[in-house]
Order: C-alpha cells, then sequence, then structure tokens
C-alpha cells in the first residue's frame, strides 16, 4: 500500500512540477515564482513543494576530519558530557564519520552518515505510536511528546541512524529538547531549515573548506544540489531497499 | 427521627463540612509567583490575559507543540521557550531555580496544585541566557539528585564505591 500512495504521490509531483514550471514561465521571460527559496514566516506551514537534501561528495569528504560531527554535538548537546554514566556504542549518535577501505586495493573513504530522510522511511512504518514521522517537506523526526521509547524504529532503521537516550538530561539547547526514555536522531537541523537556514554539518563541512555537503531543496531543479545531482548524479546507501533517501553520496 | 430529619441533618453536615474546607486549605500557602521580565502585552501582561493563561496555559502549550512538531510553525507567542525565557528569572546571586524549587515559575503552581508535568524531562527549565551552548559540568550535572538519594539509601551508600580510574561502566 505505501508503494502504491508513493507512486501516486510521485506522479502528482512531477505533474504539478510541471505545471508550475509551464507557469512559471508564463508570468514573464526572466522573471521566475521563488515561492520557496527564501525563509518561509514563522505562521506559515511547511509545504511539499520542498524536499530538503544533502548531497555528499566522499572524494572531498577527509579522512580525520570530523568538523561535521562536532559541529552537530555542539548544537545539539549530544556526546560523552550529556550521557556520562553510558557505554560509548550505547550513548546517542546523531551523526557519525564512516571508513570504507577496499580491501582489493587499500582504497580508504571516508563518509557522514546520519538519518538519509528517507521519502518512505521504514522507522515511520514501524513506529506503534505516529511520533515518528515525516514531515512534508520530506525531514523525518521523533515527535518525542508521543514517543514511548519502544525503539522499534531503531531496528528498522539500516543506517543506524537513531538512538535511545538513557539518562536523565538537563540544559537542553533549547532548540534540541531532548531527554530519557525517548529515540532521537538527526533532524536536518530542522529549525535552521525552518528558518532559511543551513544544517550545522554542511555548515562545518564548508567553514573547514572541504565544501563535501550541498544541502538545498532537491524539488527545485535550479537549486545548487539538483543541478550537481543533475550533472554529476548521486547515489543512495542501500538503493536496493527503494527508500528513496533526502541524503545522496558521490564517488561511492 | 423522620426520613425529613434525618435528610435535613445530612444536608447540615455536608454543609459544614464544606464551610470547613477553605480552613483546611488554609493551612497551605497560596503561591507566590516570580515576576515575569517583561509584558507581552501592554493591555493584560502576558500573552493572553491572567485568567485566561491560569485556566487554559496548557492548552496553548500543546496546540503550539503539534504546530511546532509536525508543520514546523515557528511562532513565539504561545511556545514553551518563550514562556521560560520571560518567567523564569535569576535570583538575587544571579542564579537560576530549576523545575522542582519551590521558587521556579511552574513549580509554585504546580506543587500548589499538585500537578505532574513531565515537560522538562526533555526541555530546558531555564532560559537560553542561562547557560549558553552545551553546559553540562559542575552543578548543572545530568543527576542532581544523586547527592539526595545517597544520602538517604543504605544500599547506594554500599554500592556507591568509586570507580577505578579508567573504568567508564
Amino acid at each position: 500500500m505505501a508503494n502504491n500512495d508513493t507512486l501516486i504521490n510521485q506522479a502528482r509531483r512531477s505533474f504539478f512540477g510541471k505545471v508550475a514550471a509551464a507557469t512559471g514561465m508564463a508570468v514573464a521571460p526572466g522573471v521566475v515564482l521563488y515561492q520557496v527559496a527564501q525563509a518561509k514566516p514563522a505562521a506559515m506551514a511547511v509545504t511539499d513543494k520542498v524536499r530538503w537534501g544533502i548531497l555528499i561528495n566522499t572524494t572531498k569528504c577527509a579522512d580525520g576530519c570530523d568538523a561535521c560531527v562536532t559541529a552537530c554535538e555542539n548544537e545539539y548537546g549530544w556526546g560523552p558530557e550529556s550521557e556520562p554514566h553510558s557505554a560509548p556504542n550505547q550513548r546517542a549518535q546523531w551523526i557519525r564519520k564512516v571508513k570504507l577501505t577496499d580491501k582489493a586495493t587499500g582504497h580508504v573513504q571516508t563518509l557522514p552518515l546520519m538519518c538519509q530522510h528517507c521519502e518512505i522511511p521504514p522507522c515511520v512504518d514501524v513506529c506503534p505510536t505516529g511520533a515518528s514521522m515525516k514531515r512534508v517537506d520530506g525531514i523525518v523526526l521523533v515527535d518525542k511528546h508521543i514517543c514511548i521509547g519502544c525503539r522499534y524504529c531503531m531496528m528498522a532503521c539500516p543506517y543506524k541512524a537513531r538512538s535511545f537516550v538513557h539518562e536523565d538530561l538537563t540544559d537542553q539547547n533549547v532548540n534540541a529538547p531532548r531527554g530519557k526514555g525517548t529515540v532521537e536522531s538527526c533532524t536536518l537541523c530542522v529549525q535552521r531549515v525552518d528558518n532559511g537556514g543551513t544544517p550545522a554539518c554542511v555548515e562545518a563541512c564548508n567553514a573547514e573548506n572541504h565544501n563535501a555537503m550541498f544541502f538545498g531543496d532537491l524539488n527545485d531543479p535550479e537549486s545548487d544540489i539538483s543541478r550537481e545531482l543533475a550533472k554529476n548524479g548521486g547515489e543512495e546507501i542501500r538503493a536496493d531497499l527503494g527508500l528513496n533517501t533526502g541524503v545522496r553520496y558521490q564517488g561511492l | 427521627m423522620s426520613l425529613r430529619q434525618v435528610s435535613q441533618k445530612l444536608v447540615m453536615v455536608a454543609a459544614g463540612l464544606f464551610l470547613a474546607l477553605p480552613l483546611y486549605a488554609g493551612d497551605v500557602p497560596s503561591p507566590v509567583l516570580p515576576k515575569a521580565k517583561a509584558k507581552a502585552n501592554e493591555e493584560f501582561g502576558c500573552v493572553e490575559p491572567v485568567t485566561e493563561m491560569r485556566k487554559n496555559h496548557m492548552k496553548f502549550i500543546l496546540h503550539q507543540r503539534d504546530d511546532t512538531m509536525r508543520q514546523g510553525i515557528r511562532t513565539s507567542k504561545y511556545s514553551l521557550a518563550e514562556c521560560i525565557n520571560c518567567h523564569v528569572v535569576p535570583n538575587e546571586n544571579g542564579s537560576y531555580a530549576r523545575y522542582g524549587d519551590d521558587n521556579h515559575f511552574c513549580s509554585t503552581c504546580h506543587t500548589y496544585a499538585a500537578v505532574n508535568i513531565d515537560c522538562f524531562g526533555c526541555h530546558r527549565d531555564t532560559p537560553e541566557a542561562a547557560t549558553p551552548g552545551k553546559a553540562l559540568t559542575g552543578k548543572s550535572s545530568p543527576h542532581p539528585n544523586d547527592v539526595v538519594f545517597n544520602q538517604h539509601s543504605s544500599l547506594a551508600q554500599e554500592t556507591d564505591k568509586p570507580l577505578p580510574a579508567g573504568g567508564a561502566e
């Protein structure tokens, strides 16, 4: 059933895309209607006209650099200091660096791995309370208000992107309410995106001059990320699962 | 005694009990609310009239919660963060009360009315500016109540041995 819905949605999406392109051209030559490129007003709900995504060029991702991970930690307060009593492999981790070594050639690649913001997220399928959810703009989130901490979503996620908080926390970042007994993961920096910003990891990568990460609207053919994808392509991790991830990789 | 007399007596007893109730309630001092930092509205102070806020603040916050979480509507009028920013004020020595302390804005009434909330399991109970960035060291340890627990539990005292260096588990 989920697949059927998706097919319909994709058909609708491409139809509306064509209509939008046609009307956009009809307004005036050289004038494009930007409905979504600017920051939305705070009182406006998000729309499905955009779909946020990140494109990661693994050939530019430097071995030994963890700027994206540190930026995320600082922004949201997860990490060893936040859960000092937990074992390292038990602590919440929103984004991690993964190192791939080709045994035959010894070729080493590194890449950041976080929530892939799937179009068909398995974590949402399995959630018994509706806490695991996808916003209409493609950002997959946990509504911790109704999360019961069952961790089905952690089991369902093929990317090991979700974590469970095991300890009482205080002094959370005002933008990152997190607490014991709930599951959490990368939010694609949803509060930054809603204010017209860029995720912290992408910002940190650019600040390090690695420029391995692009953030943008996958639905807008004129966005940097879409142009780059059109030009050089981008793979999904575990594309065989057909999840249509919002995070894409080049050079894998 | 006729049935009528019995019922009259019952009514009188009930009325007596009812009148006596405020006397018992008088034993508990009324909550004293810390003064807010600023006026959100010149006319009635808070974002809604005070009587309305006292009765329905939870509904405003709940509604805002779902709008923000599900639809990305990020107006500040009914946001919990703004409640905290304005209502939780530092005391004389510049430190902030935590939720659960008698003088924390939310605790004052919730203690009085015996209301349990879990907002602050995830949300911070002090204004944004109180601890910029992540500050989970020293006094703001994630287990502020451990000390109290250790003092009163013999089991805790027995098992509360210092860990060997490097033994994180």
